[in-house]
């Protein structure tokens, strides 16, 4: 067992942190404080190669493997949970997505111009009624020679307003023998007729973060565009989650460190009664929980891009990954903050942010609950891993780079 | 167009420095390029790209330095070298020189040489005038804009009181400041290829030449005394008292 990075890692993530912190880290506090996104973060990301960063080289991608893409987001969500977002649903919800269930037409198409940042993707499940009860259900499409129909609703989508294509699963059966049938996934083009979307302000935290809603009226989207069968949609819509929560439990574990860091700078140079706050034990427990936490959090997500890189199934192992690691940056936050005191409540320090940043990842790409009842399934045995008609495709140090 | 970049691996900038029983000690900070020498690996890419050629990096050192070369491989560098020779410890300036000299003759063919404008620990940044002088080439220091013009540079240098442009026939020494332009991020095509690089060593013996005298020795190493700092909270009831209070305590203490 090797728990070493390769150089190539470490090369990737002093890469993707200089250009986090020499670019986006001076001034996300003001897009923070002015609810917008940067505009020029999607381009630059795309010019650096980050967007396409796990994707072969023939389908536009840099040819990296799937644990560059973990560290890639620990290193942006290190600066702000903006950054990492954009990685969740432009490479794993959407480019990843295709990856596994696309065809070679839809990979030439779509992934090349996604895989080098020239287009940008999303990824559209949540609706204004549902998460994660998939049954509840609402958007739908119908049948009409070479087309589908699609109406309805999507919500809490990031990068609603910003993407040109977004990866969205609509029933297509309004009378499935179970909640999970008759749901299909499709590729659609956010340019065409019949789609307004729109931003979500007021938001707790990743204010810097495009959120949004999607409306879909009468749009027609080309059977082309359909993603695996009709039907395939709720099996598509989890390979998505697990390649998503992986992004986000390997970003949350960025945020676990950036709140160490700045509480370990911040105990050497706070004194109280005489001494460096670090100094007293009820600070101590406070950083030593953060460190434990950042290593777990560390070894999860490594072990599931380890898993990646095989070939293998992770769903289950990317729910502990993305469970501990948000609810313990949660927390790290939280307890950065308290020893931050005074400081770490105002927004001249970055814990505040932080804090409201962590909440979301808890509750989005399947909530903290949700992640515990497939644990739970796994646990009793009432859920294995059956094989899928389409894997996500192991890595090839080799074939990657042709 | 034949391009060589010299560069140097240092501690991280950030790496706190501290002089422990004689010696100078960054603890566990990593060794990294040195900042200045980015700077130089940029003008060499952007020089091949105006013009075309090849860019190869030259560093001295042990392995270790390996790191800093694969940074400039990843940058875009097309080649790297390293001269490693255990007799090549504990160089100055002039003996660094006389090696990467010897390095870019033994090269061959060579239009331009680059270098950062100081290494942020040595910090005498004399390294490359010394180099063009062995070389008998023009020394063009503290470069910020530099164009060619088929066998003639011209360069604008940014020195204290402006900028002063000058003219030379290549082949030149360059030394390059900030004002160049922010060096590129390696990209991850270049990480791969850097990381899968086998670096080829060259020893003193390739070079032709026994280790080179040092003209400078360093007998003795110290941390800058430290100073006493003491702060004083100045409190009033109104921003006016304390602003009062404020203006009188600096009057008094003669720092206006």
């Amino acid at each position: 067992m090797d728990f070493d990075l390769t150089q190539e890692h470490t090369m990737v993530q002093k890469m993707v942190r200089d250009f986090a912190t020499k670019e986006v880290a001076p001034v996300i506090k003001e897009f923070d404080r002015k609810q917008e996104a940067i505009p020029w973060m999607l381009p630059r990301m795309g010019e650096l190669g980050i967007l396409g960063i796990c994707f072969p080289v023939c389908y536009g991608g840099q040819g990296m493997d799937y644990i560059s893409l973990g560290l890639a987001c620990e290193e942006l969500e290190a600066v702000d949970t903006a950054l990492r977002v954009v990685m969740s649903v432009h490479v794993g919800l959407c480019g990843m997505t295709l990856l596994q269930w696309g065809t070679e037409e839809q990979k030439q198409e779509f992934l090349i111009p996604l895989a080098k940042g020239e287009k940008f993707g999303c990824g559209a499940f949540t609706e204004p009624g549902m998460g994660s009860d998939l049954a509840a259900m609402r958007t739908h499409a119908k049948r009409d020679g070479n087309h589908y129909i699609l109406n309805g609703e999507k919500m809490w989508i990031s990068l609603a307003s910003k993407a040109d294509f977004a990866m969205i699963t609509v029933r297509t059966d309004p009378n499935p023998a179970r909640p999970t049938d008759g749901l299909t996934t499709f590729l659609v083009n956010l340019h065409s007729p019949g789609v307004t979307r729109g931003d979500i302000h007021g938001k707790l935290g990743v204010r810097a973060g495009s959120t949004g809603w999607i409306n879909f009226q009468d749009v027609r989207v080309p059977v082309a565009n359909r993603i695996g069968e009709e039907g395939e949609g709720f099996k598509i819509t989890m390979s998505a989650f697990d390649s998503g929560r992986y992004t986000v439990g390997a970003g949350a574990t960025g945020l676990i460190r950036a709140a160490l860091e700045s509480s370990v700078k911040y105990a050497r140079e706070r004194t109280t009664f005489g001494k460096p706050i670090g100094e007293h034990q009820m600070i101590q427990e406070k950083i030593a929980k953060m460190a434990q936490d950042h290593e777990i959090a560390r070894l999860l997500y490594l072990q599931v891009g380890w898993m990646k890189n095989q070939g293998r199934r992770s769903t289950l192992q990317t729910t502990y990954c993305k469970k501990f690691a948000t609810e313990a940056s949660f927390e790290a936050a939280n307890q950065a903050i308290q020893i931050h005191g005074a400081y770490g409540f105002s927004d001249e320090y970055d814990m505040e942010r932080y804090l409201r940043n962590a909440k979301g990842a808890v509750i989005y790409e399947g909530s903290s609950e949700i992640q515990v009842l497939i644990q739970a399934g796994y646990a009793l045995g009432e859920r294995k891993d059956k094989a899928l008609r389409c894997e996500l495709p192991a890595y090839d140090a080799e074939a990657w780079q042709k | 167009m034949k391009i060589i970049v010299c560069i140097k691996q240092v501690p991280d900038s950030a790496a706190k420095v501290v002089v422990e029983g004689g010696k100078v000690s960054w603890g566990d900070a990593p060794l990294v390029i040195n900042p200045w020498d980015e700077y130089a690996v940029e003008a060499a890419l952007q020089q091949k790209e105006a013009l075309g050629g090849t860019v190869t990096a030259i560093s001295i050192g042990g392995e270790s330095a390996k790191e800093a070369i694969k940074h400039a491989l990843a940058m875009g560098a097309d080649d790297a070298i390293l001269i490693s020779d255990p007799a090549l410890a504990n160089l100055d300036t002039q003996a660094a020189a006389q090696v990467l000299a010897a390095a870019i003759r033994k090269a061959g063919g060579v239009d331009m040489a680059f270098f950062g404008r100081q290494a942020i620990d040595g910090d005498s940044g004399i390294t490359p005038s010394q180099t063009a002088r062995l070389l008998g080439w023009p020394a063009l220091t503290l470069s910020a804009v530099i164009k060619v013009d088929g066998g003639n540079v011209r360069v604008e240098r940014a020195i204290e009181e402006g900028r002063q442009i000058v003219t030379a026939k290549l082949p030149a020494v360059f030394s390059l400041v900030k004002d160049f332009g922010e060096p590129r991020y390696p990209s991850f095509m270049g990480i791969r290829k850097a990381s899968r690089a086998e670096i080829p060593a060259w020893s003193l013996g390739d070079l032709g030449m026994v280790a080179p005298a040092t003209v400078i020795s360093w007998p003795e190493v110290m941390n800058p005394p430290s100073r006493e700092v003491t702060c004083e909270v100045i409190g009033g009831g109104s921003p006016q008292e304390i602003a009062e209070k404020l203006a009188d305590k600096i009057l008094a203490e003669k720092i206006l």
